[in-house]
């Protein structure tokens, strides 16, 4: 295990050093659920192997604008976008009609708010992601599994009942899982929606320290309503209210000297 | 007003409340008594009239001018062919739409028009689906009045009421499913064959069963197409015959089907004949109810692994 920086020497570090390279940003991101809009001009960097949290108010649209980096909307009619979404190195706009979501979607990995693993085996939901991509491999499928498990942290506790089905692992179990499923495939930039709203608090340590460590490799986005959880996990924070972007800064400096009046007021749990 | 008249009036109010509630209880056991009696009086007489007939003999005998010669072999082996091209025709068919409507067809009226129209198709009545057929099948496309007419027609009849059970089965799947698989970049017809389909297949199976289980004692639609009502042989065997047009000709071979063979003896005068219709109406009742019993089984099966 790589030891992680602890959250209160980030701050300075990162006021100090040049910022680093950009993983993904948008620009002046709107969004549509048919004639209502849901986000306002969103522009914001997603800086590569940084974890960047959105937090704010319930129906703030956190989980909309998260769910716009794998083009989650597509799956429903009415739904409609503006603005760019850039993925770097490469500038691929995802947003672009002509950008087919299954290719983004290839690249960025999701984590939902529930553990919604699949009803078949634990091996076999670790390995969907690389069938979807043609993988018949039997060995080479066995060492993706392996390596996603561990990288998920599941791994000693199930690598003798890979057979079993995903339903009787615990709650907690069930999310490292989706985590591995998502890592097997091994995305450029994985995105969680409140990946811990439905777990118990040791659960949830789990996860964080899981967050933690995967940043070593990967990019990471994650919605939370829990404002410890992003000052936790966090090394950025984007503050949204009604579906616009109020603020964003280093973790450290929202928390502790935000420039703007509604987001201390949130922070401080005077509002929200 | 002191405590223990509080009390008293508390105690008959309750009282007086649970006389309704047990008015409501003999009403709804009654109703449900009349439904319940009447089948088992029904069966019970088919069954006391019918059981005797029942033999080894009955099931291996054509239908005879005399009556305790007389058995079902065309009728069952009719019907079983019939429920094999119903199956054939009415799974991919209404699997194939159903999953269509569900998870391709764009949101807009063309779809909500054809949904409606799917809805009422379950209510048009059986015989003007045998006009049809009559018209369509026996005459447009030559196919005569054969197992292979019979087996479409009462696919197409009940063809409804697979399309309406394969979408609630794919309706039950929770959205988080779906979107787990496509954000792992599976495309649609993958997210269909790989979870769609084999979540909803215990739906899908009932539905089928039961829908089965209803077109197994159609009589009015098999009766327009022609159905015989006294057949003494059986169709060649499927799969037998010189390849390639041999192997099918059982479909084209004229047939009947329990209904009507209990049709047919109904209508003599004879008692010995209306006893040979008991017994045929018991094996037909017997065959329903171990097909919905199927239905409960595969249910069971298929769910076990699935909880949400």
């Amino acid at each position: 295990m790589v030891a992680t920086p602890a959250p209160e020497i980030a701050p300075v570090a990162v006021a100090a050093a040049p910022l680093p390279s950009k993983k993904s940003e948008s620009r002046g991101l709107g969004f549509y659920y048919g004639s209502f809009q849901a986000l306002k001009n969103i522009s914001m960097p997603v800086y590569a192997k940084k974890v960047t949290a959105l937090i704010g108010p319930s129906g703030c649209g956190k989980s909309t604008y998260l769910r716009c980096f794998n083009r989650m909307h597509d799956l429903y009619p009415g739904n409609r976008y503006e603005g760019d979404i850039m993925l770097y190195p490469d500038h691929t706009n995802i947003l672009n009609p002509e950008v087919d979501p299954i290719e983004v979607r290839m690249r960025i990995s999701m984590v939902f708010q529930k553990p919604n693993p699949f009803p078949k085996s634990i091996y076999e939901n670790v390995a969907y992601g690389l069938r979807v991509r043609g993988e018949r491999k039997r060995a080479l499928l066995d060492e993706k599994v392996e390596d996603a498990l561990r990288g998920a942290a599941l791994w000693e506790e199930v690598k003798n009942r890979l057979d079993h089905l995903a339903f009787n692992l615990s709650g907690g179990q069930q999310q490292r899982l989706c985590i591995a499923r998502a890592l097997a495939t091994d995305p450029e930039m994985l995105l969680f929606d409140e990946p811990t709203s439905a777990l118990d608090p040791i659960a949830t340590a789990s996860i964080e320290q899981l967050i933690a460590e995967l940043k070593e490799k990967i990019t990471i986005l994650i919605v939370t309503h829990n404002m410890q959880q992003a000052a936790r996990v966090s090394d950025y924070t984007a503050y949204m209210y009604l579906g616009e972007l109020i603020e964003f800064d280093a973790t450290d400096t929202i928390f502790i000297k935000p420039r703007n009046k509604q987001t201390e007021d949130y922070i401080t749990g005077r509002f929200g | 007003m002191s405590e223990a008249a509080k009390v008293r009036e508390i105690r008959a109010l309750i009282a007086a409340h649970k006389r309704w509630d047990l008015v409501f209880a003999m009403l709804g056991l009654l109703a449900l008594m009349v439904g319940v009696l009447t089948f088992a009086a029904l069966f019970g007489q088919m069954a006391l009239e019918g059981a005797p007939r029942l033999s080894w003999d009955f099931f291996t005998h054509f239908p005879s001018r005399k009556p305790d010669q007389a058995g079902i072999l065309s009728a069952w082996v009719g019907s079983t062919l019939v429920m094999i091209v119903t199956a054939a025709t009415a799974v991919p068919l209404g699997v194939g739409a159903g999953v269509y409507l569900e998870e391709y067809a764009p949101r807009n009226w063309m779809t909500d028009l054809i949904e409606i129209n799917v809805t009422n198709l379950a209510g048009v009545p059986s015989i003007v689906y045998g006009l049809l057929a009559l018209g369509l099948f026996v005459y447009q496309f030559g196919f005569g009045q054969s197992i292979l007419t019979a087996g479409l027609t009462l696919g197409l009849l009940i063809l409804p009421v697979v399309i309406v059970a394969t979408r609630e089965a794919i309706r039950a799947i929770p959205a988080a499913i779906r979107e787990g698989a496509y954000a792992l970049g599976a495309s649609k017809w993958q997210t269909t064959s790989d979870h769609i389909l084999p979540y909803s297949m215990a739906g899908i199976l009932t539905g089928v069963i039961i829908g089965m289980a209803r077109a197994i004692g159609e009589t009015a639609p098999v009766i327009t197409i022609g159905a015989l009502t006294f057949i003494a042989f059986l169709p060649a065997a499927p799969f037998t015959g010189d390849p390639p047009a041999g192997l099918f000709e059982w479909i084209l071979s004229p047939f009947t089907v329990m209904p009507i063979q209990m049709f047919n003896w109904t209508s003599r005068p004879e008692a010995a004949f209306q006893h040979n219709a008991a017994a045929a109406g018991l094996v037909l009742v017997v065959m329903t109810l171990s097909m919905n019993a199927l239905a409960i089984y595969i249910r069971y099966r298929l769910r076990k692994n699935i909880k949400w």
